[in-house]
């Protein structure tokens, strides 16, 4: 018998084992192929465009940037779920989602690239731009569903915030309050923890004591599951849901996925420093992206042939968008006042002048001519 | 029609006529709905305007400034209440990260029109990390606007303005001054400008600053002064950020005496910044050098010692006699 505290412990959806073998009855979605390969192309398409951007960085082309290698399929199935008008609340490791929102490669580029303008286009719509200060997003989400919740029309459905945050995030009280929150006023919002093992260099294990991290929902009252975040099709299962949950105002849900951050913490780390080899070569083994190939290999939806036109097609996109975000004009030397208010204080219009003045004396103007 | 009103009702109509006016504009902090808030500054507006615009909060600063940029980054006006300045601190990281930078980050596609009130200062005995003045943290932080009212009608009119405005703005209450006086407030008043400083009382000899609950033992001391045959300006600055030197300068361009006064700590305060101002565009026209009236360099003491860290009216009055030797 177990103790009581063995007690309560959820299990972890998955319905795909790391082959790719199939593991129980699949959900009737699964029989129409067409989302399954979606979700695999949108994979692909991401993961190449993640890897152009180490690439950027490496060749001195683009700054500090955070792969979301080994993540694929949690931040691809979050965004393909949510309709236009619900509202993406992402964490910095989230390219596969803002890509299936729509926003282009290059925007997401252009803001690596020390660029504001990366989150600025209209393909954002009202979703979030990147959170960098960790779990500051968890109370913004709340505040979304909250608005939502103000706005909503009895008998309509309800639009959906959904907050992606990494197994970090869940030891910041912003986290903690954010719950809180979003089970006393049963919020139409998903928090999805991207449970990747590591917050730079300290490992799950040494982040919390609790068994998992999704239980830190039940105490504010919410459902709260364990999914695994490299099985396309559990996470398909659990965060549709969780979105049809609060679609229909029956509140929020917290969903921790397990997958694994098979690469550095950003460019500018080497988590060779306080990763042992063997743990990462394991975690290859369980990545999402071979794992739906076999999958799809298995039901014979995909071969070598389809492989290499999704790459070429990959690379036509990616090499498209690099060459946007390479070719963008530098910013203004005004857009650096202009934005800071809506009605531009006498200060920041006469240090704009200066900043004008400054400029050009650097360039050996005024004063020189 | 005019009403005669305290501030903290000056306050409470400004909300209450915001609401009426836009269906965006949300009240929300802890102990607003029922209760009315602890001051009372929202009494009445729960039953109406309802459980959805005027929410009670859990017990959370943190959550209540991000759901505050959640909600204004979507389109509504929270004006978020926080008890006391004492507990903003954990509100600091929302402000500072986001609020203030969200026009900014997103180059305008999206911004954050919210109103943090928090009743602040010393002077009415109260707990410890109750009465602090430290409106300079916010003043020094791009994108907010910092607004501190001395009077029933500008609370009313800056509140106002304050609700209007796109861009975050920290209104500071304070607290002293909540119930000191009544004054008329008529029901079509309009919102007064968040750029400029009010000139309270003309004067020749020197130009006393001032904002907030200070503004009182200024006022005062500007009548004593008059029997010593000195003539002072009053201005109360109103709105700290963005500070409207220009109505300063062409005081002290006029007087050539400036007495700056506040009860937050000296260094690295407002006065400083005022000061500066002065010393690079009006040298010339300085005939001593600018005085400082303010609390010390001290943690804000436990109320028994608070008197002793305010700034009084002869304090003011002597600082002024002494511009007046040179």
């Amino acid at each position: 018998m177990m103790t009581r505290s063995e007690q309560n412990q959820p299990a972890m959806e998955q319905y795909l084992d790391a082959e790719g073998e199939v593991m129980k009855n699949l959900p009737s979605w699964t029989f129409n192929t067409e989302t399954l390969i979606d979700y695999y192309q949108s994979m692909v398409v991401a993961r190449c465009g993640d890897q152009k951007a180490v690439a950027l960085q490496r060749t001195g082309k683009m700054g500090t940037y955070p792969s979301c290698l080994g993540q694929e399929a949690i931040s691809t199935v979050c965004a393909a779920l949510l309709k236009k008008d619900d509202v993406l609340i992402p964490y910095y490791r989230d390219l596969p989602g803002l890509m299936k929102r729509g926003i282009p490669l290059s925007d997401v580029l252009l803001y690596w690239g020390g660029d504001e303008r990366g989150s600025a286009s209209d393909a954002w719509g009202k979703d979030l731009p990147n959170c960098v200060p960790i779990a500051t997003q968890a109370g913004h989400a709340a505040g979304i569903a909250t608005a939502i919740k103000i706005r909503h029309e009895a008998g309509e459905p309800m639009q959906v915030a959904l907050c992606a945050l990494g197994d970090g995030a869940t030891s910041k009280g912003d986290f903690g309050e954010a719950l809180n929150l979003a089970g006393t006023w049963q919020l139409p919002v998903v928090y999805i923890i991207n449970n990747n093992q590591w917050a730079i260099s300290v490992p799950r294990k040494i982040q919390s004591g609790a068994p998992t991290l999704c239980q830190k929902g039940n105490a504010a009252g919410l459902p709260s599951f364990q999914v695994d975040g490299n099985d396309v099709i559990a996470l398909h299962e659990v965060i549709s849901e969780a979105i049809e949950r609060a679609r229909q105002g029956k509140g929020a849900t917290v969903i921790e996925a397990i997958t694994y951050r098979l690469c550095d913490h950003t460019t500018a780390d080497d988590a060779s420093r306080y990763r042992n080899s063997s743990e990462l070569e394991e975690a290859w083994q369980k990545e999402p992206v071979k794992r739906l190939r076999q999958f799809l290999h298995h039901r014979g939806l995909w071969d070598e042939q389809k492989e290499q036109a999704l790459k070429a097609e990959a690379d036509r996109v990616i090499e498209a968008s690099v060459k946007n975000y390479l070719n963008t004009p530098l910013p203004k030397i005004e857009d650096l006042f202009d934005y800071h208010y809506a009605n531009m204080p006498a200060q920041l219009v006469q240090q704009k002048e200066e900043a004008l003045l400054r400029h050009q004396m650097r360039q050996g103007g005024a004063a020189h001519e | 029609m005019s009403k005669d009103l305290t501030m903290v009702e000056a306050v409470n109509l400004a909300m209450d006529h915001a609401m009426a006016a836009d269906p965006n504009v949300v009240l929300l902090g802890e102990d607003i709905g029922v209760n009315g808030g602890v001051f009372r500054a929202t009494q009445g507006l729960r039953d109406k305007y309802g459980l959805k615009r005027v929410i009670d909060t859990p017990l959370a600063e943190t959550l209540i400034a991000g759901i505050s940029v959640g909600m204004a980054a979507q389109g509504l006006k929270p004006v978020a209440e926080i008890q006391f300045m004492g507990f903003i601190f954990p509100a600091m990281e929302q402000l500072i990260c986001h609020a203030a930078r969200m026009r900014n980050r997103t180059r305008g596609r999206l911004s954050c029109p919210l109103v943090l009130r928090a009743p602040f200062g010393g002077g009415i005995h109260a707990p410890e990390h109750h009465s602090e003045s430290t409106e300079a943290l916010f003043a020094h932080i791009p994108g907010l606007r910092v607004v501190i009212p001395s009077s029933p009608v500008r609370a009313y009119g800056l509140l106002r303005a304050a609700i209007n405005e796109p861009d975050p703005v920290i209104f500071l209450e304070p607290k002293r001054i909540y119930r000191a006086s009544k004054k008329a407030i008529d029901e079509n008043s309009e919102p007064l400008p968040l750029d400029t400083c009010f000139t309270l009382k003309v004067g020749q000899d020197v130009t006393l600053v001032s904002w907030g609950a200070s503004i009182n033992e200024t006022m005062e001391a500007a009548s004593l002064l008059e029997g010593h045959g000195i003539s002072a300006e009053v201005i109360d600055v109103a709105t700290i950020k963005p500070l409207d030197m220009e109505t300063i300068l062409a005081s002290v361009r006029k007087t050539g005496r400036c007495v700056i006064v506040h009860e937050a700590c000296r260094s690295f305060g407002v006065g400083a910044e005022i000061s500066a101002g002065l010393m690079e565009r009006a040298f010339d026209d300085l005939k001593s050098p600018v005085e400082r009236v303010t609390g010390f360099d001290t943690t804000m003491p436990y109320y028994r010692m608070e008197d002793h860290y305010l700034p009084h009216t002869d304090d003011i009055v002597r600082a002024s006699i002494k511009t007046l030797a040179n």
